[in-house]
């Protein structure tokens, strides 16, 4: 394929996948901004004001970053691990493996539709937190970039899950068992100075810790971790698990008998 | 000589499991032929579309598409590759015209390209009127006739047909036999097409392939095959019932219930001498009909030769 029909096959791609995650607002837009809102209600507003000061910063202030990459995390990942899996569950996926589109556009189309959907929601989130604070963001160029960033490493992992998942119990278990704790334990309604020494180690190992912080570092200046460590950490997610995901699809892994 | 639309050297396929579902076939589809593969469930007939289609990983051997070789070039070959699969695999939930053009913007059709491409084929295959409905919302027929315009829509040189008229009820299967020798005979489409119904491939095919437990049985012309048939089954009706069948001399006549016999015919033999023989012993026929056409009985015979030699072997 030359340039200009692979950028048609991407864009033919990422529109479908927009239009998918859109038709079906109620599923895919609606519920996170309903959830994060009930989250500034009751942990910002009426749990939050008892706390006090978080880092220096009013507790609301403090988890509206962190509420607002929780759901970009969870949106990204989810929308292609359902979507790809669906896709799969169909076979629809047909219409893709028999036409002349480089595996690589598949991927990136769908990581371009889940990356869509992710700041989509991160938006309305954003939307909604205004009722409760007022944001002020120090570093915004960073903001918006470890927010991309961080959905395409998510939306690459639903790309990954979905490949691996044979049923639909598959694809809820990742997002269940493993992305909401480690979004929980990633300093969103904490700083993690708060904790001992040894857990303090342990949140180390744990990724979303890296984005929350420079995410939360971009719009109040404040990080528990070097930036530059956390933009690294980031930057090798992505091109670990693109590559991995790229492989899996030139082999057929999950999709071809 | 032109390279032949579809070549297959040597194709092996060996699952996971150990099973092997393709044994070294060797294949040869000419452009612009109408080439039926025919086989029982399990014979391998999906398996080699599907490496053809890249749906399935091949083990071993060489598959070329217009003489481009897939494992050197598959995205080049794709583009004259289109294909219609046995079962339904498009997102039921998309609106149809979305999914005509979506396909099209897979091979790299511009919008402006593919719009007008996708009206002519969604109004040759009456789905005009339903293309901002929901493709859940299409009958069976229309749901193949759904996938055919889809696959066409980048206008493939190669159509692979795999089960197209499965379901789909005798009206619409011979609307849309018509719609392919219309393809195959005007737009010069090679068409390759796997059936459960013979008669769909004796009625439309110049070429067929048969095969059996992975491996080519035959592959000849439908008329070389059918010269081959050595017998042919007739069921007569009758006027008045039958105690029991008359014997003809020469002819093995059976009594498939009262008013109905059946009489096998061997090569050579002539048929007058069937309704002398009935004349004489006061039987009168209404009519006469095959008992399956043609080449359904060479299939069955060879399907079920092919399966004694294996047990033999076994």
């Amino acid at each position: 394929m030359n340039p200009s029909q692979i950028a048609i096959a991407l864009w033919t791609l990422v529109i479908k996948e927009i239009r998918r995650f859109t038709r079906i607002w109620p599923q895919t837009l609606l519920p996170p901004s309903i959830t994060m809102t009930m989250y500034f209600i009751i942990f910002g507003n009426l749990i939050g004001s008892r706390i006090g000061e978080m880092d220096g910063y009013s507790y609301m202030d403090f988890i509206v970053p962190g509420l607002i990459m929780m759901s970009v995390i969870t949106n990204s990942y989810s929308n292609v691990a359902s979507s790809f899996f669906s896709n799969k569950f169909q076979r629809s996926v047909e219409e893709m493996m028999v036409s002349p589109m480089p595996n690589w556009v598949m991927l990136a189309g769908f990581i371009l539709g889940g990356m869509a959907r992710g700041l989509g929601v991160g938006i309305i989130v954003t939307g909604v937190s205004l009722f409760f604070t007022r944001i002020e963001v120090a570093h915004p160029l960073l903001t918006i970039g470890v927010v991309i960033l961080t959905a395409a490493l998510f939306a690459t992992g639903g790309f990954i899950n979905a490949l691996l998942g044979k049923k639909f119990d598959d694809i809820s278990i990742v997002p269940t068992f493993v992305l909401t704790p480690l979004t929980y334990l990633g300093g969103v309604f904490y700083s993690i100075s708060l904790l001992p020494d040894f857990w303090q180690g342990a949140s180390m190992l744990n990724p979303i810790l890296y984005m929350v912080n420079v995410f939360r570092y971009g719009f109040l200046g404040v990080s528990d971790i070097p930036v530059g460590w956390a933009l690294t950490a980031i930057f090798g997610f992505i091109i670990g698990l693109f590559a991995i995901a790229l492989w899996m699809l030139e082999n057929g892994k999950g999709i071809r008998s | 000589m032109a390279e032949p639309a579809l070549s297959i050297r040597g194709l092996t396929k060996v699952y996971g499991n150990g099973f092997k579902a393709l044994k070294g076939i060797d294949l040869d589809v000419q452009e612009g032929d109408f080439y039926a593969l025919l086989g029982p469930n399990g014979a391998g007939k999906s398996t080699t579309l599907g490496v053809v289609c890249s749906l399935v990983q091949k083990t071993a051997g060489q598959v070329s598409i217009f003489g481009i070789d897939i494992d050197k070039d598959f995205a080049r070959a794709k583009y004259h590759l289109g294909v219609v699969p046995q079962e339904f695999n498009f997102n039921q939930f998309e609106r149809v015209i979305d999914i005509v053009l979506a396909q099209a913007g897979y091979y790299g059709m511009s919008r402006r390209e593919a719009l007008p491409r996708a009206e002519s084929l969604l109004k040759d295959l009456s789905l005009w009127d339903k293309r901002n409905g929901s493709a859940r919302m299409l009958s069976g027929g229309m749901k193949r006739r759904l996938m055919i315009a889809r696959a066409l829509m980048h206008r493939p040189k190669l159509l692979i047909l795999d089960e197209p008229t499965a379901g789909v009820d005798i009206e619409l299967r011979r609307s849309m036999w018509e719609y392919m020798r219309r393809i195959n005979r005007e737009e010069g489409t090679t068409i390759i097409l796997t059936t459960h119904y013979l008669e769909e491939a004796e009625s439309l095919c110049r070429n067929v392939g048969i095969i059996n437990h992975g491996e080519i049985v035959r592959n000849t012309s439908v008329r070389e095959l059918l010269a081959e048939l050595d017998t042919e089954t007739f069921l007569l009706d009758l006027a008045e019932p039958v105690s029991e069948a008359p014997a003809i001399e020469g002819f093995e006549v059976g009594k498939v219930d009262d008013a109905q016999l059946s009489v096998v015919v061997h090569r050579g033999q002539c048929l007058n001498d069937v309704f002398d023989a009935l004349k004489r012993d006061g039987i009168k026929v209404l009519s006469m009909r095959n008992r399956a056409n043609r080449l359904e009985e060479m299939f069955v015979s060879m399907v079920e030769s092919g399966n004694a030699d294996k047990e033999m072997r076994g």
